[in-house]
């Protein structure tokens, strides 16, 4: 009896840990796009809100979307509108759950499919979007659906392919067990695959250069058009939750996660370092690159990410091999 | 530095001019964003940080009512007649030496409708008494656009945030005003110079003769 007790309590500490990570990182990385974004710009971003620098910024956006309207168009598909943001958003949440931010038993949980089960689950977040541009009934929302459809259709596979290839490196596909196996020499030996990960996660995510699916000066704001109020922050807010995993993933698989000095008692603060430095590299592209054309999108995608995807799986098979 | 050593290394390089290595234009816009995020932003805090206004800033105009002669050239060419002047004539007595009673303009009103005005600065222009002035001062924002017309008492407050002029070009000519002044003073001074050379001429034949009348008062002063 007591011994469920104590399973039951392990796993809420857990679920409460990696929820309070998942509301809380979010945040943080929006925060620092709009402070890094406008330093980069010459300007200040928010100092009003909380007093200090505008740390609160993100707070005020949240409660004014709060009291926003929840619109929803006449001739939309209601139901499919209306759940279309919590398709978006939770599966970032449920993939949380199985990445390792610190060595041992830091883990949600140490599922042996780990990497499998995230790159999966990665892409039903992305339906979400997909769902609220078919259900607006909106021909921009429509556009903005189908060209992430494209996105997703092009830059699945070169991130599986260099998925797969770590997994082949470390020949587990527990998240886990990859960090363990990771050794130094694997920054070079992956480096292209960590490049396309990355890359293609970024795409996937529609983060610019990649943003033609929300390219706002054609089609207005792709498939988020018609929302509103919180429906509308709940997609800004898997946006965020997506650049914070698609960083830890490329962290955990490609910069060996927890790994550094003191990783005993700091491996989660590595994690959270590595992740917070590549959202910053996320938030650096963004305001650096003009947004590729869906046709240079595309070719980038298959004649640049796929060949080099395949490249990096062969020299980690001829690697593990010899 | 990071640009003007990587576009040193483009020219100087292994590559030929004009072909720089694949993708060093990712790295320049990386870098640009990068120097600018380093540097201090340019941004005003307005309400709590005065800006720093230029020096011919046009921000309200001032009126020095002394100067004002009621001649209406500044309501008259103004483009939207947001200028408005009342005035009365009042007679001045004649001098004491004769002559006759002069009639004089006496400003009553004088508003600037700043709902209206455009601020071309015609009415400074045309001013031929200087009665007029751009003042940089911009803070005065009401409610009802009505509050926008200003009296000559609050045209006149805005007087004390008129800068100086700006100092003039070092070729530059110099201005007809400061010319006029020195030709008076010039004059004064050649009239001054005239007397005195009278006075000793005089002083001459006045010391042979009798100079103890004229010398006295000279001593006193």
């Amino acid at each position: 009896m007591g011994g469920t007790a104590h399973w039951w309590l392990e796993v809420a500490l857990r679920l409460v840990v990696i929820l309070g990570f998942f509301l809380v990182v979010p945040l943080l990385v929006g925060q620092m796009e709009h402070k890094a974004m406008a330093h980069m710009q010459g300007r200040l971003g928010p100092m009003k809100a909380g007093g200090f620098h505008g740390w609160a910024q993100l707070i005020a956006d949240g409660v004014k979307f709060v009291q926003k309207e929840s619109v929803v168009p006449a001739d939309a598909d209601r139901l499919v509108f209306q759940i279309a943001p919590a398709v978006a958003l939770l599966p970032y949440l449920v993939a949380l759950v199985v990445v390792p931010i610190g060595p041992g038993t830091q883990v949600g949980v140490a599922l042996d499919l780990g990497l499998f089960f995230v790159l999966a689950v990665m892409g039903v977040g992305v339906l979400g979007t997909l769902m609220g541009g078919w259900a607006s009934a909106n021909k921009y929302s429509l556009l903005g659906g189908i060209r992430t459809a494209a996105q997703l259709m092009a830059y699945e596979l070169p991130m599986l392919l260099s998925a797969a290839s770590i997994g082949m490196a470390a020949g587990t596909l527990s998240l886990s067990g990859i960090v363990a196996q990771w050794h130094w020499y694997w920054l070079p030996w992956q480096l292209i695959g960590a490049f396309v990960f990355f890359v293609s996660g970024l795409a996937e995510l529609q983060r610019p250069p990649f943003d033609m699916p929300v390219a706002d000066s054609e089609i207005i704001f792709g498939a988020y058009t018609e929302y509103t109020g919180l429906r509308f922050a709940f997609f800004l807010l898997a946006e965020y939750a997506g650049i914070v995993l698609l960083c830890l993933l490329t962290t955990v698989l490609f910069l060996g996660g927890w790994h550094g000095p003191f990783s005993e008692h700091l491996g989660w603060l590595w994690t959270l370092l590595k992740t917070l430095v590549l959202s910053f590299v996320v938030i650096w592209l963004r305001v650096s690159y003009p947004r590729l054309r869906e046709d240079q999108l595309q070719r980038f995608a298959w004649t640049a990410l796929i060949p080099l995807s395949l490249a990096q799986l062969a020299i980690t098979g001829v690697v593990r091999v010899l | 530095m990071t640009t003007e050593s990587e576009l040193s290394d483009g020219a100087g390089g292994a590559q030929r001019p004009g072909r720089d290595f694949p993708g060093s234009g990712l790295v320049k816009g990386l870098a640009t964003t990068f120097k600018t995020m380093t540097h201090k932003a340019h941004t005003v805090q307005y309400p709590d940080q005065a800006p720093e206004l230029a020096p011919r800033t046009r921000g309200v105009i001032a009126l020095v009512e002394e100067n004002c002669t009621v001649c209406m050239l500044c309501a008259r060419e103004c483009p939207d007649w947001c200028i408005y002047i009342d005035s009365h004539k009042e007679t001045v007595p004649a001098g004491p030496e004769g002559g006759r009673d002069r009639t004089r303009n006496m400003l009553d009103r004088f508003a600037i409708d700043f709902s209206l005005c455009m601020y071309c600065g015609i009415c400074i222009e045309v001013c031929p008494f200087d009665a007029l002035e751009w003042s940089p001062e911009f803070e005065y924002a009401e409610f009802d656009i009505k509050n926008l017309l200003h009296e000559k008492d609050r045209l006149g407050e805005w007087l004390a945030t008129v800068p100086a002029p700006v100092a003039l070009d070092p070729a530059a000519e110099e201005p007809k005003e400061l010319a006029l002044a020195q030709k008076t003073a010039d004059k004064r001074i050649a009239a001054a110079k005239a007397a005195e050379i009278v006075a000793l001429i005089e002083d001459v034949p006045d010391a042979e003769t009798g100079p103890v009348e004229d010398s006295t008062p000279e001593g006193d002063g």
